[in-house]
C-alpha cells in the first residue's frame, strides 16, 4: 500500500504547519563511512556548500523571524571550510544553532586539509550550539559494527571533551543530545526506556553525562537500503514499518515544520527526500535563490514509501520520537 | 507439506481469530497486557523472559518474535545470550535434580 493511500485511509492531510527550522546540508564529506548512512557520506565525497550559498542562507534567516532554528548536517558539517563563519553569523542573528556532530570529527584531522579539529568543543561552547551526536549503542561492538572500527573509543573520548566544557551538565544550559538508531533491520525501542539505560550505562562505564537521547528509525535509503537488499530483508523491513504505522506519529512528522537545503542550494521537504532527489513541489524554482516562505507554506509535501520510516511506532524525526509512546 | 514451520506463517497467527473470536480477543488482551507494557518489569526484562521461554518451549515462531522484541526494546546480544544460559541451566538443573529420585530408588532397591 502506498504511503499516500495509508494517509487517505486514516483521513490524514499532512500539510505544512510552519517553517521553524532551516536544515542545511553543508556537504557530503565525512571522516566516517557508516554502514547505515542515508547520505552515502564519506572521506572521498567532494560535494560541499559554497560560501555564496551559506551567505544566501544567512540572508533567508535574517529576513525570516519565524525560522528560529538552524540545523546543520552533512556529512560532517564541521568539515566545510565556512562552518565556523556560518555558526557565528547565525548566532548573531539570534538563531538557535544545532549541529549534527559525529563526535569523532573532533579527534580525526580534516580528511583533505589535515587541519586539526580539536577546537570544536570550544567553538560550540562559545556560540552555545546545541550538539546532537550519534551513538548507536552504549557498547563498543554494536557501535563499531555500524560506524567503523575504533569509533566507539573515539566517541567516548570526544564526549569527555564536550563534558569538560560543560556540555550535558543541566546547570550549564549547554545541550548535548545523543541519537540511538538500531544496528540492523529492526525498530528502535521506546525512547524514554532506552534513554534511562544509556544514562545509567554511560555514567557507570565512563562517567559521561548528556541531556536527552533521541531514537531514530533507520531509513531504507542508500547504504541501509543496500544492506537490506543484500540481506534479502528489504520486503520484511518495509512490512515491519508499514505494520507499525501510527497516525499520531504521522501528525508530528518533521517535514511539516522544516525545510531542508541541499549542499547545492536545492530545497527539499526533508533530508531523506534530499537524498532521493525529490525537491519541494510548490510551483516555483526549488532553490535558496528563489526562497519564498509564503509559497513554501502552501506546498504539497512530497511523500514516498520511505515516509513509513518516520511514522512507525512512536515516530522518528531529527528530534527523535514524535509521540510519547508507540 | 514441505515443512511444518514456515517463517511466513507467523504473520498468519491472527487467522486463529477466524473461529471463536471472543476467545482470541481475550487471549490477545491478556497477552499484550502481560508482555507488551512497562509494569513492575520493564519491557526489556519481559522481552528477555519471553526469549528464554521461547527457547524452553523451542517454538521457532516465538524465538523469531522475541529475538526481534529483545532488539526493539534495547537488549543486546550479551543480555540475550545470558538469558539463554539461564534457560539452559534451569533445564539442565531440572534433569539433574531428578537424580535424587534415581538415588532414592537405588537406595531402596539395593543392599
Amino acid at each position: 500500500m502506498t504511503f499516500t493511500t495509508t494517509l487517505s485511509e486514516h483521513r490524514l492531510m499532512l500539510t505544512p504547519l510552519s517553517v521553524e527550522t532551516l536544515q542545511v546540508n553543508l556537504g557530503k564529506l565525512c571522516n566516517q563511512a557508516c554502514k547505515h548512512c542515508h547520505v552515502d557520506a564519506g572521506p572521498k565525497r567532494t560535494e560541499m556548500m559554497t560560501r555564496e550559498a551559506i551567505e544566501r542562507c544567512l540572508e533567508i534567516l535574517a529576513r525570516s523571524p519565524t525560522i528560529t532554528k538552524l540545523d546543520l548536517t552533512g556529512g560532517a558539517p564541521e568539515l566545510n571550510d565556512h562552518f565556523d563563519f556560518f555558526v557565528a553569523e547565525a548566532t548573531k542573528l539570534g538563531k538557535h544553532v544545532i549541529v549534527r556532530h559525529n563526535l569523532t570529527v573532533t579527534l580525526d584531522a580534516h580528511p583533505i586539509s589535515g587541519k586539526s579539529m580539536e577546537y570544536l568543543p570550544e567553538l560550540f561552547r562559545t556560540h552555545r550550539v546545541e550538539v546532537i551526536s550519534s551513538l548507536p549503542y552504549f557498547q563498543e561492538r554494536e557501535t563499531d559494527s555500524q560506524r567503523g572500527a575504533g569509533v566507539y573509543a573515539k566517541s567516548i573520548a570526544s564526549l569527555r571533551l564536550l563534558n569538560a566544557v560543560g556540555y550535558g551538565d543541566e546547570a550549564s544550559g549547554l545541550i548535548l543530545n545523543l541519537v540511538y538508531n538500531p544496528v540492523g533491520a529492526y525498530l528502535p525501542p521506546e525512547q524514554a526506556a532506552i534513554e534511562r539505560q544509556f544514562k545509567d550505562e554511560l555514567w557507570k562505564r565512563h562517567r559521561i553525562v548528556f541531556n536527552n537521547l533521541y531514537v531514530i528509525t533507520n531509513m531504507p535509503i542508500n547504504r541501509f537500503r543496500h544492506f537490506l537488499e543484500r540481506a534479502e530483508l528489504y520486503d520484511t523491513y518495509m512490512t515491519k514499518l508499514m505494520n507499525a504505522f501510527n497516525p499520531a506519529a504521522a501528525e508530528g512528522v518533521m517535514c511539516r515544520s522544516l525545510i531542508s537545503v541541499g549542499y547545492d542550494g536545492t530545497l527539499y521537504d526533508c533530508d531523506f527526500n534530499q537524498m532521493l532527489h525529490l525537491p519541494v513541489n510548490h510551483g516555483a524554482p526549488a532553490t535558496i535563490w528563489d526562497f519564498d516562505l509564503d509559497m513554501l507554506l502552501q506546498r504539497s509535501i512530497v511523500f514516498g514509501e520511505h515516509c513509513y520510516g518516520c511514522t512507525a511506532g512512536a515516530g522518528s524525526s531529527c528530534g527523535g520520537a514524535t509521540v510519547a509512546k508507540g | 507439506m514441505a515443512s511444518y514451520y514456515e517463517s511466513k506463517d507467523l504473520a498468519k497467527f491472527s487467522d486463529i481469530s477466524k473461529n471463536q473470536k471472543h476467545l482470541w480477543d481475550k487471549f490477545l488482551a491478556w497477552y499484550n497486557a502481560a508482555t507488551a507494557t512497562e509494569g513492575a518489569l520493564t519491557k526489556r526484562e519481559k522481552s528477555l523472559i519471553g526469549l528464554a521461554v521461547a527457547h524452553t518451549v523451542q517454538c521457532p515462531y516465538c524465538i523469531d518474535a522475541y529475538t526481534n522484541q529483545c532488539l526493539e526494546s534495547g537488549a543486546n546480544l550479551d543480555q540475550m545470550t545470558e538469558a539463554l544460559h539461564v534457560t539452559a541451566a534451569v533445564r539442565g538443573g531440572a534433569s539433574l535434580v531428578h537424580g535424587v529420585q534415581c538415588r532414592n530408588i537405588v537406595e531402596k532397591l539395593t543392599m
